[in-house]
């Protein structure tokens, strides 16, 4: 039996270390601005090490990325994730996949790197959530361009984006899945009015995106005509990623949030919560750990059902964990008066409260696919149950109920 | 030491080679039938199949040096083996002798009985019992059920595992000096092994009784409290990963029979209530894995993490999930999945009994709340994985 640790030859990994060391030396994250790093980075291949060269990548496994990362906040930089989250999680995949050339492609891709072109998502709809593809804002062709109508929701940062990730109803007559056509729309134009929208914690971290004869042209199409849903999937897949897939240090994130509040508060401990608090950090350690086993296991390139399990565990996790928090703080829980709306702060705004991060977390079973949807897509995709019986499979998309 | 690159949570070649050599082992010598017939006789197990497993299959002596006959593989090998023979429930005295004596033995100082003793292990020609405490994670001082004055050993130890099968009695015992490890004969006068009624009915308990027994000394204090810690860490491990097995065996089962039981016109695994229960199943599936493998690789390298710690989150996890995971099976089965005929209850007794063995989930995340909980700082160690 082979020791689990034989040393290997030098690896991609190292190459990938020593490639990000020297990019960190040459640009410091504490002294450059935050665009020089990211650009030098983008330059070097080793903002999504998976991406083709000269793309922002190197073509090596998707799996290396975590040791960039590691290398650039360790500098004291930002991870490039949390920047431009819709843009470098999901947009990037998607336009190297379908995009329409590699010039258009490298444009793109390269300031949404950097930051400064921000990047949203133009998905949801009033009537259709978990089920995407019922979606009604329409795109018509005119000539090389296609005029849309219609309205978002729940558009995380619309309202600082440059480009949206649009999937438009291009033909009703068309069963909901094939008449869908996938875009990238111009946000700054006429016609794209984005409006907050507030939730429970009196932030407006979203937004309502209306679309009134908004243009788009048809050479920032992704993929076929028609196509749009298998395009969507794309970003889909990799929104499950990139909201469960991020694994911090044993202890970090919301149980540490948590830790430091029991810590902080050692008046207010009783054996009943330390067993939740030492079952919950169980829980988050396990999820941890499998987060990074799936790391190790999963093959280079499409994202794999860990997407989906991580996404789930997640969520709630988050939710049973602040709820511990909430019953750690007892009666003063109740001494909470800011409800100002405010666009600017999220929920991982150091600054915000465990109250509003309490609220803020029943959003997670909701957002990126209902844990209900979550479930279906394990038990089917993963586990190969049938599927639920449906009536809107075979019938044109607008003679299918929706509301 | 030259700083090696850990690489947690891969599997080797070895290992998937392994694990396809028990599972064909598992489908052709042990099948449901043959389960269901040595769990009938006296010992419980075929001694022809056990030394099958131990000389052309090699699963008894993964973690035996392989100077003594054994392969000198690693506790993440044992722990391949153990998820594997766990699914298949494999009757044997496994726990008594695998997952405890041997690591116990290993420990242990070297010498010429422990070193021939290991290697009758190996081979499958002899088996073994650990008598000790082994209802309550390892602290040191409450693992020794007997009490040594010299070597002669006296008092009863409840709950052991393989006890009745054993060809030799490893004891952990109290002396005025500190603990004591010494190996019994249990045909010798004065020892007692009383065959208990098991509510698991795969893997039988025994009580130990020992009055003024002369025993073979192995390992004296700090010796002897190395070799039962690691015994202990051992088997944690291994246990978590057979716990593990068994909520991975159960989960394809039930998928299946899911997949072709019909009610109401369909199959039940269309249902949402039904569908869901298999998606939470495999997650916690997935998550015991994980946890188990963690504790295993944390067993063999004190760079990856605590090992106390690990066996603890593996077995806090492995014991609910297994149980848990047991319990839907049998759920999603229907009235087939209450029956005696049917396979589930056997998974769930073994399931409800490993979650009482090497201490309960709640023992274990007492454990876990006294490391991570207790302590002020920031101090229990980042396993080496997380940045990988």
């Amino acid at each position: 039996m082979s020791s689990p640790t034989t040393t290997r030859p030098a690896s991609d990994a190292a190459r990938v270390a020593q490639a990000a060391r020297e990019v960190v030396e040459a640009h410091d994250p504490l002294s450059v601005p935050r665009e020089e790093l990211f650009g030098a980075l983008y330059d070097a291949g080793l903002a999504w090490v998976h991406h083709p060269e000269g793309l922002g990548g190197l073509g090596l496994s998707r799996g290396l990325q975590p040791v960039v990362d590691q290398i650039v906040t360790d500098a004291g930089g930002e991870r490039m994730f949390a920047v431009n989250p819709i843009g470098y999680g999901m947009g990037a995949p998607t336009v190297v996949e379908y995009g329409p050339d590699r010039d258009q492609v490298g444009a793109w891709l390269r300031p949404m790197a950097t930051g400064e072109e921000i990047w949203c998502q133009l998905f949801s709809e009033p009537g259709a959530g978990s089920d995407v593809a019922g979606l009604a804002t329409s795109a018509v062709r005119d000539g090389d361009e296609w005029v849309v109508n219609g309205q978002k929701v729940w558009t995380t940062l619309a309202h600082v984006a440059r480009w949206g990730m649009l999937v438009a109803r291009t033909d009703p007559e068309q069963p909901k899945h094939r008449g869908l056509t996938y875009f990238v729309i111009d946000m700054t134009q006429p016609g794209v009015d984005v409006r907050p929208l507030r939730q429970m914690t009196g932030q407006a971290e979203f937004n309502e995106v209306h679309l009134h004869d908004a243009r788009v042209l048809d050479a920032h199409r992704l993929g076929e005509v028609g196509a749009g849903w298998k395009v969507a999937i794309t970003t889909l897949m990799n929104e499950r990623t990139a909201i469960g897939g991020v694994t911090g240090r044993r202890g970090s994130g919301v149980i540490g949030e948590a830790l430091g509040l029991w810590r902080a508060h050692p008046d207010r401990h009783t054996p009943v919560l330390r067993d939740r608090l030492a079952a919950l950090w169980t829980r988050a350690e396990t999820h941890r750990l499998t987060l990074a086993r799936a790391r190790r296991t999963a093959s280079a390139g499409q994202p794999g059902p860990e997407g989906s399990v991580s996404k789930l565990v997640g969520a709630e996790l988050n939710q049973d964990v602040y709820e511990f928090c909430m019953d750690l703080l007892g009666p003063d829980a109740l001494l909470y008066d800011d409800w100002t709306m405010d666009r600017g702060r999220v929920h991982t705004d150091p600054n915000s409260t465990v109250q509003q991060r309490f609220l803020r977390s029943r959003a997670n079973t909701i957002e990126g696919g209902t844990s209900e949807v979550m479930r279906n897509i394990l038990g089917e995709r993963v586990l190969g149950l049938p599927g639920e019986p449906r009536s809107d499979s075979d019938r044109p998309w607008k003679e299918v109920p929706r509301g | 030491m030259a700083e090696q690159e850990l690489r947690e949570f891969d599997v080797t070649d070895e290992q998937r080679e392994l694990r396809a050599a028990l599972h064909r082992f598992a489908e052709r010598q042990h099948d449901e039938a043959t389960l269901r017939r040595l769990v009938d006789t006296t010992d419980g197990f075929d001694r022809a199949l056990w030394a099958r497993l131990g000389t052309e299959l090699g699963a008894l002596s993964l973690a035996v040096p392989e100077d003594l006959g054994g392969a000198g593989g690693t506790c993440v090998d044992q722990a391949v083996a153990a998820e594997e023979l766990g699914a298949a429930l494999v009757t044997g005295p496994l726990l008594g002798t695998v997952a405890l004596a041997v690591p116990a033995l290993v420990a242990a100082p070297a010498g010429d009985g422990r070193d021939a003793l290991l290697a009758a292990l190996a081979d499958g020609s002899r088996t073994a019992a650990l008598v000790a405490r082994l209802t309550t994670p390892y602290d040191g001082a409450s693992a020794a059920g007997v009490t040594a004055d010299g070597d002669r050993l006296t008092g009863t130890v409840e709950h052991v595992p393989d006890a009745g099968a054993a060809d030799v009695l490893v004891v952990a015992a109290a002396g005025p000096e500190g603990p004591v490890l010494a190996v019994v004969d249990p045909g010798a006068d004065g020892v007692r092994v009383q065959r208990c009624g098991s509510f698991d009915v795969t893997r039988p308990v025994g009580r130990v009784v020992l009055d003024g027994v002369t025993g073979t000394v192995l390992a004296t204090g700090a010796d002897a409290d190395g070799a039962l810690r690691h015994a202990f860490r051992t088997a944690g491990a291994l246990l978590a990963a057979e716990q593990a097995g068994i909520a991975r065996r159960l989960l394809d089962l039930t998928v299946a029979y899911a997949k072709e039981r019909l009610q109401f016109g369909r199959p039940i695994g269309s249902f949402q209530a039904v569908k869901h229960r298999c998606a939470d199943m495999l997650v916690a599936v997935e998550q015991a894995r994980t946890a188990a493998l963690h504790a295993a690789w944390a067993v063999d390298d004190p760079r990856v993490d605590d090992a106390d710690l690990a066996v603890s989150i593996a077995q806090a996890t492995c014991s609910e999930t297994a149980y848990r995971v047991a319990a839907d099976a049998v759920q999603l089965h229907g009235g087939i999945g209450f029956t005696w005929e049917h396979v589930a209850h056997l998974y769930y007794k073994r399931a409800v009994a490993d979650a009482a063995l090497l201490g309960s989930a709640e023992a274990h995340r007492e454990r876990i709340a006294v490391l991570v909980l207790d302590t002020l700082g920031d101090d229990v160690r980042e396993p080496r994985v997380a940045t990988g």
